[in-house]
């Protein structure tokens, strides 16, 4: 029976292992990094609207033209602004943005360190 | 007094977070490209839309003279409604309309120009919607208003009154 639910789990690991493996393509990797415009909160991947579908064909034709992932980014945020790429690169706009969760970090560690001291002192 | 200041500190910082949330819902959360003008026409290459022949993007916007590139569909509900101000400009000397028919049927189309009346110089077929992508567009209808080579003005959804006249005197 033991023998029986490891072959199973092994065969479903193994499905999971190949589904993963076709996806592993440039062209979605990059749709999924991608906002869509017209339905937001879904990525171009996700998204079956006609400007996501357009993207799509355009990724793929850009990646024939031999543009490297950097490039489509560049050239997209050229077109749209930031907000299309799920990953917004660091300027002005996103300082805020990237740098508030290290702000809270050091922060919550200052807090932290300042208890752990006082409490040494009263020892 | 120390202790006074952690109580202090987090309610100031408990009401700046309440007032940027507050701020925030009150913005649309319905993101619109920034329009950003002045900036290059794209360079692509497209179908003629009647004869099928392939032209490039420069031998459409040629010169120093006004364009009015329009992003149309047949099955695009507000392009009917813009269409009366696109045959009025079509009617002026100094500006030329030049059609971009997005994703369409092209009996479809055709029959939408007998009907409503063709106010373009000429039109070109976008049927994967990736010359829209081109020009930085994301939907139907569109119109970017061009002179030497440089997009002047950028309109999103169809055009109106307000559109209209202003169109008017940028081509004065």
């Amino acid at each position: 029976m033991n023998i029986l639910k490891l072959l199973i789990t092994v065969i479903f690991l193994i499905n999971f292992y190949s589904s993963d493996l076709k996806a592993k393509n440039l062209g979605t990797e990059i749709t999924k990094n991608l906002r869509c415009l017209i339905c937001q909160g879904q990525s171009v991947y996700d998204s079956d609207s006609e400007f996501a579908n357009s993207l799509k064909i355009l990724v793929e034709k850009k990646l024939d033209d031999g543009l490297n992932e950097k490039q489509i980014y560049d050239y997209l945020k050229n077109k749209y602004g930031d907000w299309i790429l799920y990953d917004p690169g660091f300027n002005k706009n996103t300082y805020f943005l990237w740098l508030l969760p290290i702000l809270m970090f050091v922060f919550g560690g200052a807090i932290i360190l300042r208890k752990v001291i006082l409490k040494k002192k009263k020892l | 007094m120390k202790a006074k200041i952690f109580p202090i500190f987090l309610i100031i910082t408990f009401s700046i977070i309440f007032y940027i949330f507050y701020k925030g819902l009150q913005n649309s959360n319905i993101y619109t490209p920034e329009i950003k003008s002045e900036i290059k026409i794209p360079s692509f290459e497209a179908k003629e839309f009647f004869s099928k022949n392939t032209i490039n993007s420069d031998q459409i916007f040629i010169g120093s003279e006004f364009y009015l590139l329009n992003i149309w569909a047949s099955w695009c509900i507000p392009c009917k409604e813009e269409h009366k101000y696109l045959m009025d400009l079509s009617k002026k000397e100094n500006i030329k309309i030049i059609g971009q028919n997005y994703k369409d049927n092209f009996v479809n189309a055709k029959n939408f120009l007998i009907k409503l009346d063709n106010p373009y110089d000429l039109i070109f077929s976008d049927n994967d919607g990736t010359i829209a992508i081109e020009w930085g567009a994301y939907g139907v209808p569109e119109s970017f208003l061009i002179k030497n080579n440089q997009i002047i003005k950028k309109i999103i959804g169809p055009l109106n009154e307000k559109l209209f006249s202003e169109i008017k005197e940028l081509t004065q």
